[in-house]
């Protein structure tokens, strides 16, 4: 799950991570009120799920308390469109407003978990390539990134802060003072909130000599939410997908693509596998759609309500291996759909495993309309060959 | 012979008294499976079926000589319950549970790391022995015993192959589902030994996903240590980066982890590669077919 940079900073600031003062705001009047009580130049920041906000647009300095209005009142309602938010954009809701620092100079510091094997931990990744995509950095120039793997039976040591401090450069006792204690805020954030992703860029040196956090990303494990329910609460339902969104709360696991055909699959496995099928078969998959092993026909039924509410679907393959999931249970599924939604797109359905006979046997009876396949591959040149 | 789960095995079922734990249990019975005991915390002196539900881990090493322990416990008390089970002796640990935490994990880990105990999962459809038993939700019908070993990070996709196999008349060795989490309790490094080991395995199918390095990483292994040939497809070839596709581990992030980086590691280790799903079985047929030829 993701969340936005003044909840980021929010977490930052409880776990003893210097932010920048500042404050959210969903209206001009607000942002000038802020700006007012801080007293200085300030910066007005997009709150959006996906970075490069700056160079959209979405980011922008201001001199006086007036000045602040006039950038919210631009930036507030925008459809920001950054290289991570698609070409439709994103609307911002709220704007966090900030004092602005004295930048001497610019540093990464992010934290993720290596999945490797035998090195499962937590990794702390440093550079003082700042302020740039970290990825970019990583192709360029790898040796500029110090990793840090943390063990985790024994957790953050003070030399390992002490190990990225000087890879750093901020080698000065004061600095390098500072910089411990941001890391192991961070440490206990990533571990104590299960995060999965931490990342500050840019971690700022200011002239004055102080680090601060000036930007910030955190992501949390999904998995991880069940027990904290503080984080849970952060959920912005604006910045997702809204068919994403229905789906994740019908409990069906959705992910809307570019494509026409729209796929109706059990299991995340053979969700994928069914998607590349359609492409190697000449098509375009239209979503990524996993009914799960419990679905029942209200499930089902939701399932292809989210297929057929995207308008570029052309018709719809469904592939079911039975399992745990019964054939029967997903021809009712379908039934019940095409009784309760007016479904008028062709259909190509695919049923093999526990109780296939039962499940053909309801749908041949229904006298539904849709092309039968056998085959895995079969299925996919079918739904093919009915949109060309 | 088979490889984990063999004739000697004797199964404890934590969550027994659970819907699933109860539905799977009775499946993997009828199976053949040698269920020995149950576990539920607070439950022990029940019984489900004639097998004895116990209070602990540990009261069915004792009594019942549990040996291996399946997992169908909720996802917030799954390391626990993984954990007491390596602690009490248990030497195989397959946890089917979805939904468990990274950090959970990263624990669990560092437990396996002391401990003699193989553990496979979390989030997968287990294991099945034909001839011998089963753990976990792969349905029964589609299996057939034979010589073929399957390993998949997938579950439904795992019983399109195996059926795949076994409508080819090709039955198999054991079938593993490692599971699609981010991080495994066994990867396919710590399992492919197991069957190049095995008598009875003459190839192998495995069955990867885009995301993270266990795919690589079993390519290098398959290169320097398998014999056996091996068949490999990947999934998720078309799927868009940045985004979970389902499984926790399956995501492509920073431009690693996709199919076809897989695919050429796969390749350069020397398996033969199948870029469409529904053609594994029949490579295998190929493969099985030469071999039969080598020996007349």
């Amino acid at each position: 799950m993701k969340i936005h940079e003044y909840q980021a900073k929010s977490l930052l600031r409880a776990f003893n991570v210097p932010v920048p003062n500042g404050d959210v705001a969903d209206t001009p009047e607000k942002a000038r009120e802020i700006a007012k009580s801080l007293n200085k130049t300030s910066i007005v920041k997009a709150q959006i799920h996906a970075g490069g906000r700056g160079k959209g647009g979405g980011v922008k300095v201001a001199k006086t308390p007036d000045e602040a209005f006039d950038a919210a009142k631009k930036i507030l309602g925008m459809q920001l469109i950054t290289h991570q938010t698609g070409p439709e954009g994103i609307k911002v809701q709220k704007v966090l407003v900030e004092e602005t620092s004295n930048i001497k100079k610019e540093l990464y510091l992010g934290m993720v978990v290596d999945r490797a094997r035998d090195k499962e931990c937590v990794v702390f990744m440093a550079s003082e390539a700042g302020g740039m995509e970290i990825e970019e950095v990583a192709k360029a120039t790898p040796e500029k990134i110090i990793k840090c793997a943390v063990p985790p039976a024994v957790g953050f040591s003070a030399f390992e802060a002490r190990k990225l401090a000087y890879g750093l450069g901020l080698s000065d006792k004061a600095l390098s003072a500072q910089f411990a204690n941001i890391a192991k805020g961070l440490y206990e954030l990533f571990v104590g909130k299960d995060a999965s992703l931490v990342e500050i860029n840019p971690l700022v040196l200011t002239a004055e000599g102080n680090l601060i956090a000036v930007d910030a990303k955190i992501n949390f494990d999904d998995d991880g939410l069940f027990r904290h329910p503080d984080i849970k609460e952060l959920r912005d339902e604006n910045e997702e997908d809204p068919l994403e969104v229905i789906a994740k709360n019908a409990g069906v696991n959705y992910i809307k693509l570019d494509g026409n055909i729209a796929c109706m699959v059990n299991g995340a496995g053979l969700a994928m596998t069914t998607m590349d099928l359609i492409k190697m078969a000449g098509g375009e998959p239209a979503n990524f759609l996993d009914v799960g092993g419990g679905a029942n026909p209200d499930q089902i039924e939701k399932a292809f309500r989210i297929l057929t509410a995207d308008p570029n679907v052309k018709a719809i393959l469904v592939n079911i291996f039975g399992g745990i999931l019964r054939c029967d249970r997903v021809a009712n599924g379908i039934i019940q759909a095409a009784k309760n939604i007016d479904m008028k797109l062709p259909m190509v359905i695919r049923l093999q495993g526990t109780n296939v006979e039962e499940g053909k046997k309801l749908l041949k009876e229904s006298g539904l309309k849709f092309t039968v396949a056998d085959g895995l591959y079969e299925a996919a040149e079918k739904v093919v060959a009915l949109i060309k | 012979m088979a490889i984990l789960l063999d004739k000697n095995s004797r199964v404890v079922v934590q969550g027994i008294t659970g819907s699933e734990g109860t539905f799977h249990t009775r499946e993997s019975v009828k199976f053949g499976t040698k269920v020995v005991a149950g576990v539920t915390p607070g439950k022990g002196g029940m019984d489900v079926d004639g097998i004895p539900v116990y209070n602990r881990v540990a009261d069915a090493v004792a009594l019942q000589g549990a040996n291996v322990a399946a997992l169908y416990t909720p996802a917030a008390f799954s390391a626990d319950a993984i954990i007491e089970s390596i602690e009490a002796g248990i030497g195989l640990v397959v946890c089917m549970t979805e939904g468990i935490p990274v950090t959970d994990m990263i624990k669990v880990k560092q437990v396996l790391k002391t401990s003699k105990a193989r553990m496979i999962g979390c989030n997968c459809p287990g294991i099945t022995t034909p001839g011998v038993g089963k753990i976990g939700f792969m349905p029964s019908f589609i299996h057939k015993k034979g010589n073929v070993g399957v390993i998949s990070r997938s579950g439904t996709l795992t019983y399109e192959a195996i059926w795949q196999l076994t409508n080819l008349g090709i039955g198999q060795t054991t079938s593993i589902g490692i599971g699609g989490d981010p991080i495994p309790g066994s990867g396919f490094v710590d399992l492919l030994s197991l069957y190049e080991n095995d008598p009875d395995t003459v190839a192998l199918v495995m069955i990867g996903e885009i995301g993270g390095t266990a795919e690589e990483e079993a390519a290098e292994f398959i290169k320097a240590n398998v014999s056996k040939p091996v068949v490999s497809f990947i999934a998720g070839r078309t799927a868009p980066p940045g985004r979970r596709m389902g499984h926790a581990g399956a995501i492509i992030s920073g431009g690693k982890g996709t199919a076809d980086e897989k695919f050429k590691a796969l390749e350069a280790a020397g398996v033969v590669v199948e870029k469409n799903p529904a053609e594994i079985g029949k490579r295998v047929q190929e493969i099985l077919a030469k071999k039969g030829k080598k020996k007349k």
